[in-house]
């Protein structure tokens, strides 16, 4: 097991150097100046000049390659061109938000989902799955702005119940922090849960028809646990894919919900450093994100082998 | 029966109704059947006539659909039809329990072996988790499995189809429950596993005084086991009574043709094939390895040095239990599947190191027909399009390949009319012709027949056994027979190959394999093989399709 994660951790240098080229390429090659963004509209063409230097921008883009590759080795993400600080700093401090949403936002998703699933599979075919199913369609074709400012009109400007917009660190309190939580968390998991339900409902369900569940009957087992016990073990696999490709997309999906919800978090990093071209910061946040995604991968499919003893690495 | 006390079992005027739209409106009919302690009672029937339905709603495990609408089910005198979802619960697993035929899905693949077993004594009893630790492990010893520790800690896949028909029958009988129902639990097993676990249930079930409802489609097991027999047909109870009466003495037409259709272990008289070989492997072999990035190499021989050679006119079959390679041999020849070594002459072109595109004209002269007709024909295209679809490919015209395929539908005994009809429109015997016709528009020189009476009815097991017969005689067909039942193997075949673990342990004429075995392995067969005492049946060659 150790060997493999080892072996996996290996293969991910390739990808994540794949991203970083393509990454780089992409946004030199895009049109517009970064030098003449920074410098403003009524810069000088030598202002620009003086800042394309500084930056190293008026390099041939290999050396500009070179330069920013052996940065990043040392850990060194580079300067922001736009929040004039280290992105390494700026990332750490846009980080706690959007782990905190993400979390909530799965936390939510996944207690909320998988019994809706299981309960839709076992009344297979009665109102039950019926209406579980039909609020799947509605997750799944709501944007993330509609359901986030529905919410915000009922729950906080009409109820008063949440605030309306913001966000609390945790080091504030955790109430305060839970409070300015819930809103944003939930506008989210609502297409999660609409995915993961609809993946559970649809494993458990073939489940359901194996031999082993008859077994179970035949043994007197009551219909609790075999649905807890015996299927959703068996069907976790496809699960835990849906869970997993769900945390990934989470991340794109964070940038919509932290701009409703005025949240300062990674979402809202890369709102803004796309729309001020700050390069640095736009290649640093994606190489996260490629990371995250790979990392999540590579624990998907360590968990395989936690639900099915006949995945072994 | 001189059993005074009250049946274990007591099924009385038991009626199921079907939902409506099949081809009948009962399940099950009027079905009385009784199972004393200590009994074992064999319901035989084909397939639909209903046993599986009456075992199930025994233990209250029917589909939804299926209700039944007369009679009773008493379990020691207390009728179930009645009883409370709860009460029912609390019977299963406990005074009744059941096995069943696919050990290989019938255990849970994610949980272990002990914990599974437990989980009968979890539900229905108060002992605390050293005592049921204990009486698993009791219990597995009893059912003869190897290292009980090992086994309680394995996963269902650790273990072989074998042991995990042990494990079912383990759990079925923790509890000593009176009645023990045993639905086809060696159907999908290899001959000499059947063998062994037929004696373990006949062995824990005398011991514990446990009743049997045993049901099967073969007869051979029924000779093995049965005290008494109850024949099946179409929901019905046709006949019942002591075993050796109705196995020696049938008196209803349907048991009579159940028991004639069996095919005898005695080889059939066949004349030698005399005419030019069309087939010949030389040292044929098959390797699997499997190779990780920075793991060790696994290699696995499937099929090693295998040689074989099939006349024009001949059937030659390969036997041998799963593993023995006998299917890797059939799809090598082929070359469904490349050989890793060896030659395969068709009769003096070897075929083995063809590219794709030199392989096709060969194509056309080595025709395989599969075991299971429900999928090897496609379910989107009519069984018309099935056969002219191959010699169309080999270039003959629409027109040609119609005409072709209407005149084999008329030889293999279907409605040349019903080429428009769909895979699922046919009965699976009708289906096999299906897929014998369509082997035989290619106008093969050999026919590989995979296992391809195996899925069927005994009684229609009968008729596509004669009608292999006659298009071998027909079109003077070379047939690579591969099968794991020694009957069959008896009947039809010419010279007999035996396969063990990849490779040949012995081959020769039928009659001389069957009658002086060199083989221990050859000899383990026959001596497994179920009913092996009960000589009855006919030669599949001289029966006529009914």
């Amino acid at each position: 097991m150790a060997g493999y994660i080892l072996r996996r951790l290996l293969a991910t240098i390739p990808v994540l150097v794949i991203v970083a080229v393509l990454v780089f390429l992409m946004l030199r090659l895009t049109p517009g100046d970064p030098a003449a963004v920074i410098a403003g509209d009524n810069a000088t063409t030598e202002q620009i000049a003086l800042i394309r230097n500084r930056l190293g921008l008026d390099q041939p883009i290999l050396a500009q390659f070179a330069i920013w590759a052996g940065n990043l080795m040392q850990g060194n993400l580079g300067e922001s061109f736009f929040f004039k600080k280290p992105i390494g700093e700026l990332i750490i401090g846009r980080i706690e938000p959007t782990l905190s949403l993400a979390f909530a936002t799965m936390l939510i998703a996944i207690s909320v989902a998988i019994p809706l699933g299981v309960l839709a599979a076992y009344k297979h075919g009665s109102w039950i799955d019926r209406v579980v199913m039909g609020f799947s369609v509605m997750g799944f074709s709501v944007p993330v702005f509609v359901i986030g400012y529905a919410l915000i009109y009922v729950f906080a400007i009409t109820l008063g119940w949440f605030p309306v917009q913001g966000y609390q660190p945790l080091s504030g309190g955790f109430g305060g922090f839970l409070h300015r939580l819930v809103l944003p968390a939930v506008t989210l998991s609502v297409i999660y849960i609409a995915l993961i339900a609809r993946m559970t409902r649809a494993s458990v369900l073939e489940v359901l028809s194996e031999d082993y569940i008859r077994t179970a009957r035949a043994k007197g087992q009551v219909e609790r646990k075999i649905l807890f016990r015996h299927a959703l073990k068996n069907a976790a696999v496809p699960i835990v894919t849906v869970v997993g490709i769900g945390i990934a997309l989470l991340i794109g999906g964070v940038v919509v919900t932290e701009s409703v919800f005025s949240i300062p978090g990674l979402g809202r990093l890369t709102v803004d450093a796309v729309l001020a071209r700050d390069y640095p910061t736009i290649q640093a946040v994606i190489l996260l994100f490629s990371g995250v995604y790979v990392g999540i991968n590579l624990m998907i499919d360590l968990a395989y082998s936690l639900f099915d003893p006949r995945i072994r690495y | 029966m001189s059993n005074t006390q009250t049946p274990v079992l007591e099924i009385a005027g038991l009626s199921i109704a079907l939902p409506g739209g099949g081809d009948r409106a009962r399940a099950v009919d009027d079905v009385s059947l009784s199972v004393a302690a200590g009994e074992i009672v064999c319901v035989v029937g084909e397939s639909g006539s209903g046993k599986s339905v009456t075992a199930f709603s025994v233990m209250g495990l029917l589909a939804k659909a299926l209700k039944p609408v007369a009679g009773a089910i008493k379990l020691e005198g207390e009728d179930l039809l009645t009883a409370s979802p709860q009460r029912l619960r609390a019977l299963r697993g406990d005074r009744m329990a059941m096995i069943f035929q696919e050990p290989m899905t019938a255990l849970n693949p994610v949980l272990t072996i002990g914990d599974q077993i437990e989980e009968v004594l979890r539900i229905h009893t108060d002992l605390g988790p050293t005592e049921r630790r204990a009486q698993v492990l009791a219990m597995l010893e009893s059912m003869r499995l190897p290292e009980p520790e090992r086994m309680h800690a394995s996963y269902p896949h650790q273990i072989s189809g074998g042991q995990r028909q042990r494990v079912m029958i383990a759990a079925a009988l923790i509890l000593d429950p009176a009645l023990l129902i045993a639905d086809e639990p060696t159907t999908a097993l290899d001959v000499t596993t059947q063998a062994q676990i037929l004696r373990l249930i006949k062995d824990m079930q005398s011991r514990r005084g446990t009743g049997v409802l045993f049901i099967t489609h073969d007869f051979g097991v029924v000779a093995e086991i049965a005290d008494r027999v109850v024949v099946m047909e179409k929901g019905r109870v046709v006949e019942q009574g002591p075993a050796a009466d109705i196995l020696l003495r049938p008196q209803h037409p349907y048991t009579q043709m159940l028991i004639a259709a069996v095919p005898s272990l005695k080889p059939a008289d066949r004349k030698p094939a005399l005419g030019p070989l069309a087939l010949e492997t030389v040292g044929l072999a098959k390797t699997y390895s499997s190779k990780a990035l920075f793991a060790k190499e696994r290699v696995v021989h499937a099929a090693k040095d295998v040689a074989i050679r099939v006349r024009r006119g001949e059937t030659v079959g390969i036997v041998g239990e799963s593993g023995s390679g006998k299917t890797t041999v059939a799809r090598c020849v082929a070359r469904l599947m490349p050989p890793s070594e060896g030659a395969i002459l068709v009769p003096d072109i070897d075929i083995a190191p063809l590219t794709e595109r030199r392989l096709r004209p060969y194509r056309r002269k080595i025709q395989v027909v599969f075991q299971d007709p429900f999928r090897s024909l496609n379910p989107r295209r009519t069984v018309g399009a099935s056969i002219v679809e191959g010699p169309m490919n080999f270039g003959l015209s629409a027109s040609d390949a119609l005409q072709r395929a209407r005149d084999l539908m008329g030889l293999v005994g279907l409605q040349p009319n019903s080429l428009e009809r769909y895979p699922h429109q046919f009965s699976g015997g009708q289906r096999q012709r299906i897929a014998i016709a369509r082997a035989l528009a290619m106008e093969p020189e050999i026919l590989i027949a995979d296992e391809a009476v195996s899925a069927l009815d005994v009684s229609v097991q009968r008729q596509v056994l004669a009608l292999l017969a006659d298009v071998q005689e027909r079109f003077n067909l070379a047939i690579l027979f591969i099968t794991h039942d020694l009957r069959v193997a008896a009947q039809i075949c010419d010279r007999i190959v035996v396969m063990e673990k990849g490779v040949i342990v012995e081959q020769g004429a039928t009659s001389q394999v069957f009658s002086a075995p060199a083989h221990a392995y050859t000899r383990a067969l026959i001596e497994a093989a179920p009913g092996r005492n009960f000589a009855t049946g006919t030669a599949a060659a001289d029966a006529v399709p009914a």
